[in-house]
């Protein structure tokens, strides 16, 4: 389980986040949706701390971790909450560098220090999890980006992580390659993955998560079950935005 | 067979010779030297506190305004009334590898920066230190960058070591000189120095091409305009 509590950010001086509360249960998927702006990236940026808050505490299964004008966890802490999360981005950011196995067995040698044939095992298995397992030699570079987008969720995977976090990641992508994505996220949820993503993608809120919170303004407005706030929601704010995206 | 080229076959091994004990060794000593100075720098600037990177700062300032030959000298001929002698083969390493250090920190600085925030991110989103993200993730990618302009640095170097004759290195082009002096036939035997100098930065030219193909094997960018 994850739980935010109080989360507050500032970008020089420009409040983004007014104090935000969020908990998703362990083997839940929450979606995050809302306007551009809104601080739906911050907040789930702020879940494995590459923002880190001005104040809150964000709490992961046994660690907890509390931020204010005079507490700044340590690196160490940092760390250790970030080791327990895993993250897929707009825009994949594979290590181009590496081929497609290595960019998954990368956390699993480097951070967790297993011995290579052992996170080259891993990965192989992960990658045929994705569908991937026949590219495992490619370099990023040659993958389309819906196959990118793939070996990004193996290689977030790899560790084992409690939480998994999930940046727009069928974004960069045209409806038919999203699809991929969608349903690899979807069997993900279906094995009981904890899930927080933000999206502008109906498609992915409705049919991966159990759970959307609309936020505007740097504060979570409504949230809900799927079917009530895409079919019935409440506050004039959420109805705006859900008839913006002509659902 | 005319005289001038039984000129420059006589003297060919001599020029050679000094070549291979003093510029080549020289280039390639004060180059490794200066990249690591030059990496210190790049990274001092890049992630150290305000001072550190001042000092960095200013120390790139010096060495990049102010003339190499007038470096070289002020280490060999000034230095000793300071009561610091420096022979003039180490003087002349300590003068290009502070001058190789200088305009590579620049290098660096750009090919590093020139990573996207994004892998960063992705480094750390798998739980890396920032020494390990810049080990792993950022440095590798920003060497495919910097590997042309490195070549560059390296191939003037290997040029401006010729400047050493000038602190009494008994490299290349002072080995011409002396012949010179001997022989009363600059033309000939400059000329065959310029041509000794044009060969090894040939060499290195192909190598550096070799070293793009290495580190640029992984694709992903424009190798070629169209």
């Amino acid at each position: 389980m994850i739980r935010l509590s109080g989360i507050e950010k500032r970008f020089s001086g420009n409040t983004v986040l007014k104090g935000v509360d969020l908990v998703v249960a362990k083997g839940a998927v929450t979606a995050l949706i809302g306007p551009s702006g809104s601080g739906k990236s911050t907040l789930l940026r702020c879940a494995n701390l590459l923002e880190i808050p001005e104040r809150g505490t964000v709490e992961l299964g046994d660690v907890s971790l509390t931020f204010g004008e005079t507490r700044r966890p340590s690196q160490t802490d940092i760390l250790k909450l970030r080791r327990r999360t895993g993250m897929i981005f707009q825009n994949f950011q594979l290590f181009p560098h590496r081929r497609v196995v290595e960019n998954v067995m990368e956390g699993l040698v480097t951070v967790q220090k297993w011995p290579k044939e052992r996170a080259r095992a891993r990965a192989m298995e992960l990658l045929t999890k994705v569908g991937m397992a026949e590219k495992a030699e490619a370099w990023p570079a040659t993958l389309s980006g819906g196959q990118q987008q793939r070996v990004a969720i193996a290689r977030a995977l790899a560790p084992s992580p409690a939480l998994i976090l999930c940046d727009e990641p069928t974004s960069a992508l045209d409806p038919e390659l999203a699809t991929e994505v969608v349903d690899t996220l979807r069997s993900l949820a279906a094995e009981g993955a904890t899930m927080l993503m933000a999206t502008h993608d109906l498609r992915l809120a409705r049919s991966v998560a159990q759970h959307v919170a609309f936020l505007e303004g740097g504060e979570i407005v409504e949230h809900g079950a799927p079917d009530q706030l895409f079919g019935a929601p409440q506050e004039p704010r959420t109805q705006r935005f859900i008839q913006s995206l002509g659902a | 067979m005319p005289d001038w080229l039984q000129l420059m076959l006589t003297s060919l091994w001599p020029l050679v010779r000094a070549g291979l004990i003093f510029t080549v060794p020289l280039a390639i000593l004060s180059f490794v030297f200066g990249l690591l100075v030059g990496l210190l720098t790049a990274v001092t600037r890049l992630f150290a506190p305000g001072p550190l990177a001042a000092i960095a700062i200013f120390y790139v300032w010096i060495i990049r305004g102010t003339p190499l030959l007038v470096q070289l000298f002020v280490i060999f001929y000034g230095l000793p009334s300071a009561g610091i002698l420096i022979d003039a083969f180490p003087a002349a390493l300590i003068g290009f590898t502070l001058s190789v250090g200088a305009y590579t920190s620049e290098i660096i600085r750009a090919a590093l920066t020139s990573i996207n925030k994004g892998q960063w991110e992705a480094a750390y989103s798998i739980g890396m230190t920032t020494r390990q993200a810049m080990t792993r993730t950022i440095l590798p990618q920003a060497t495919r960058v910097a590997v042309p302009p490195l070549g560059n640095s390296f191939i003037s170097l290997v040029k401006d070591t010729s400047l050493a004759a000038a602190i009494t290195v008994p490299e290349l082009f002072q080995q011409a000189q002396r012949i010179v002096a001997v022989t009363y036939e600059p033309l000939i035997l400059y000329i065959e120095a310029a041509l000794i100098y044009l060969v090894f930065s040939s060499v290195l030219s192909v190598l550096q091409s070799r070293l793009e193909q290495t580190f640029g094997r992984y694709g992903g960018f424009m190798e070629r305009a169209r």
